[in-house]
């Protein structure tokens, strides 16, 4: 043992002296990065407002080394836990020589101080992207816009460096590490947190755009324009993001819930509700000059309550399944950083945001009017949320009462806001801007309505039990689904010419894709809430038990060993109509290093409904604990996610955005007026 | 040597293994219209050792405990909210995921509909002002400036 242990360390040294060589410059990147944010946080700001083209011009340069600085950091860090570098605290606390590699990678962000350093080396990604595109932008909105995005990159660079250091490194390493969360050992959650900062930290470039716009006193048609693809491709980040965390905790905490109203979920659920609203207000600002500073507002609160958010998480203030990094400490720096962000944001806008003149004109029944009731309505029920979540803290702090606002408050207050909006959709989205027509509106899409009310009442009248949310949901969805496509039609002057289809812009075919993506996520959500049905026992082996059109048999159960984990794992024989249709083999896993257990339900994916399968403990009688879930249209939520982002990426694909960002500039097309 | 690790792994890994999953088929009540009221109501009860999970999908013991107690209390006969209000007494009303609506938690309950007016009557005082605003002229912008936004807004 001793002997071998000495070999080890022989034969390791050369490589462990190159390895400490990398770490050593990734942490000298990450500090030269953080110095560089202060230089284009300053002299672009002193540059635009002196108009000297000099000191302006430093901006882009200095985006792209912060970004590539930042990135080398990233890289030394991933590089450190691949090669399980322990004799840096995180590898240590969060890695495992025998873990597999692809965790090995993802275990970089999965932890506090490795998230972190992802978040900012997005918003320098960001930042630098935002320099090379913004070849179009006036110079002085331009080094605006990167100055004050560089400010963010250099509370959050101090913020790493001073109290959450991920290069921090351990005096005597220890020859093993103390393994990743299991949980968080899953494809799913992996790239949960990439997908999610990419959203969240793409609304910085909103923000900085609003903040700079203030500085500047102007806000015209082409400043929506040039905001709305961000919020477009951060809208649709947080879409997928969202999703990939909810479609995990389907299937990996063990009941398939898909929804907790988490203080964590909320966290996320917010900006996406508030960049949601911007990305449909800034249309108004692009087309009709309208809700200018409205639009500023949004900007700001979206990437607030990103800020938010990340204080939620890192600070654990608010009890969470899954608030990793509970410090006080860093709770306060965060806090700072929202307060010194947002509200000086807001105190700008104060000041400034009188200067904005509305230009556009319209009637009370216009495109204009249904855009600003989506608005209200994503705006209050995101306020909802806020409330409930900060609730149990404010009653904490001022009512001395310690109580829960847990999913059915959620559930009750936050839903009518969103049927409501599931209502007036289709209808907003089709009137004229400036003046419309509601009876004309009407008529087109009374097609559309009378299949959701059809629908609605064929499935009120088939369904067992008096559900009222399940036909609701399914008159939503197809009325969603249904009226979007109608709009498409009527879009080619209700020809239905095929030509004509494929020569809408691209703008409308994300907008349609996009509602109807809601629509199908609407349906999943009433179908799976109000259709679920679960069967919990003790099943033997051999023993064939039946769970509503299901036969199932538990065939056999056996000790597996995977990489880093003990597995209990069972074979099931799925039968319908006396056919197999599915052999599951669900799990029950143990990781011994991390210490904890985890469920690992099968699950026989179907296009109407998935039958999740899960194994409990054995029981005395040589039985095992067997819980059989059929979930109606559980595909649809996350299939209805996909289908939103795509969208968002359809609409960000439009040209006239590359035109604006000023990629390149082809003879213009002629595109039908809307 | 590796033997050890790996007796010793095992042992671990059977101490761990105690931990039950939310519902045990022991648990369910024979009577299926008591079973569902059980399950209504340990949906709206916390877990007091997890977080933010209800007591109906939690696999700590505590929980376990909780459930066995509110279906006790059901068999003897009490209603849905004797139940509840029996487990608020002996563990306080963080139990309770649905909040009250007493003292001021009226206003969380109260905040969604109070900003929706504000918000729908600040968004309707807009509208009426805009409709009835006169028809601007693109003034405040140089000619240089009205030509690049003309340029840019053409190329929709």
């Amino acid at each position: 043992m001793k002997g071998q242990a000495r070999e080890t360390l022989d034969a390791g040294l050369p490589r462990d002296y190159k390895r400490g060589m990398i770490t050593e410059l990734g942490h000298f990147a990450l500090i030269l990065a953080f110095l560089v944010a202060i230089v284009q946080m300053v002299v672009p700001l002193v540059g635009a407002h002196k108009r000297w083209p000099g000191w302006m011009a430093v901006a882009e340069p200095a985006a792209t080394s912060q970004f590539l600085l930042t990135a080398a950091a990233f890289g030394a860090l991933v590089h450190a836990f691949v090669t399980s570098d322990f004799s840096l605290s995180v590898v240590v606390q969060n890695s495992h020589s025998a873990k597999p590699l692809l965790y090995k990678i993802t275990g970089t962000w999965g932890n506090h101080e490795g998230s972190m350093l992802l978040w900012v080396l997005i918003l320098t990604l960001f930042g630098a992207m935002a320099a090379w595109f913004g070849g179009q932008l006036p110079p002085t909105l331009r080094a605006r816009v990167l100055a004050v995005q560089s400010a963010i990159a250099v509370a959050f660079f101090a913020f790493i460096l001073f109290t959450s250091n991920p290069f921090a490194r351990l005096a005597v390493p220890p020859f093993d590490g103390q393994d990743l969360n299991p949980l968080l050992q899953d494809p799913g959650l992996a790239f949960h947190p990439p997908f999610l900062y990419l959203g969240y930290v793409g609304l910085s470039i909103c923000f900085s755009f609003a903040v700079a716009a203030l500085i500047e006193g102007r806000v015209d048609a082409a400043w929506g324009r040039w905001v709305r693809p961000w919020t477009l491709a951060s809208w649709s980040f947080l879409t997928i993001g969202i999703g990939l965390g909810s479609w995990w905790a389907y299937y990996e905490l063990g009941w398939g819930g898909f929804w907790f109203w988490d203080p964590v979920e909320n966290a996320s659920f917010m900006p996406w509700l508030f960049a949601a609203a911007l990305l449909h207000s800034a249309i108004v600002v692009e087309k009709r000059e309208a809700l200018k500073s409205w639009t500023m507002l949004l900007a700001i609160l979206a990437f607030g309550f990103s800020l938010i958010g990340t204080f939620i998480v890192r600070s654990g203030l608010l009890t969470s399944v899954h608030a990793f990094a509970n410090d006080p400490e860093r709770g306060v720096f965060i806090l700072a950083i929202l307060v010194v962000f947002t509200g000086g944001a807001l105190t700008l806008f104060a000041a400034r945001a009188s200067a904005m003149q509305a230009k556009g004109v319209f009637g009370i029944v216009s495109r204009e009017s249904a855009l600003v009731a989506n608005n209200i309505l994503l705006a209050v029920s995101s306020f909802v949320v806020f409330v409930g979540t900060m609730w149990p803290l404010l009653a904490e702090m001022f009512f001395d009462r310690k109580l829960s606002v847990g999913a059915p408050f959620f559930n009750f207050a936050f839903t009518p806001f969103m049927i409501v909006l599931g209502l007036i959709l289709p209808l907003g989205s089709m009137l004229a801007w400036k003046r419309g027509k509601v009876g004309r509106t009407a008529r087109t899409l009374a097609p559309a309505f009378g299949l959701a009310v059809a629908l609605a009442g064929l499935v009120w009248a088939m369904q067992t039990g008096r559900s009222l949310i399940g036909p609701i949901g399914v008159f939503l969805g197809t009325w969603l689904v249904a009226g979007t496509l109608t709009d498409l039609w009527s879009r080619t002057g209700k020809s239905g010419s095929v030509a004509r289809l494929f020569r809408l812009p691209r703008a409308d075919w994300g907008k349609t894709v996009a509602h109807a993506g809601l629509g199908i996520t609407m349906l999943g959500v009433a179908g799976l809430t109000a259709w679920e049905s679960e069967d919990i026992r003790v099943a033997q082996i051999g023993e064939r038990f039946e769970v509503g059109a299901f036969e199932l048999e538990l065939v056999d159960v056996q000790e597996v060993e995977g990489p880093n984990y003990f597995s209990t794992m069972g074979e099931v024989i799925v039968r319908q109509g006396g056919d197999e249709i599915a052999r599951l083999f669900p799990e029950k896993r143990n990781y011994p290093v991390a210490r904890m257990p985890t469920t690992e339900a099968a699950i026989d994916y179907r296009f109407m409904r998935d039958l999740y399968v899960v194994i409990g403990d054995a029981q005395d009688n040589g039985g095992w604990v067997m819980r059989t879930y059929i979930k109606p249209l559980a595909n649809w939520i996350w299939a209805g996610c996909i289908i939103m982002a795509l969208g968002g990426a359809l609409s960000l694909s439009d040209r006239r955005f590359r035109i604006a960002t000023g990629e390149k500039k082809t003879a213009a097309r002629a595109v039908p007026a809307e | 040597m590796i033997g050890t690790i790996r007796s010793a792994l095992v042992a671990l890994v059977l101490l761990i293994a105690g931990a039950a999953a939310a519902v045990q088929p022991d648990e369910v009540l024979d009577d299926p219209a008591l079973e569902t009221r059980a399950r209504e109501i340990s949906a709206g009860l916390r877990c007091l050792v997890c977080q933010n999970e209800s007591i109906d999908e939690s696999n700590a013991s505590l929980a376990r405990d909780l459930r066995i107690l509110v279906r006790e209390r059901l068999v003897e006969g009490d209603s849905n909210e004797e139940v509840v209000d029996f487990v608020v007494d002996r563990y306080g009303e963080f139990v309770l995921l649905t909040p009250t609506r007493d003292g001021w938690n009226w206003l969380l309950w109260a905040a969604g509909p109070i900003m929706l007016l504000l918000a729908g009557g600040i968004g309707a005082a807009y509208l009426r002002g805009r409709s009835r605003a006169p028809e601007p002229s693109a003034a405040g912008l140089s000619a240089e400036e009205e030509a690049r936004l003309r340029q840019l807004l053409e190329e929709r």
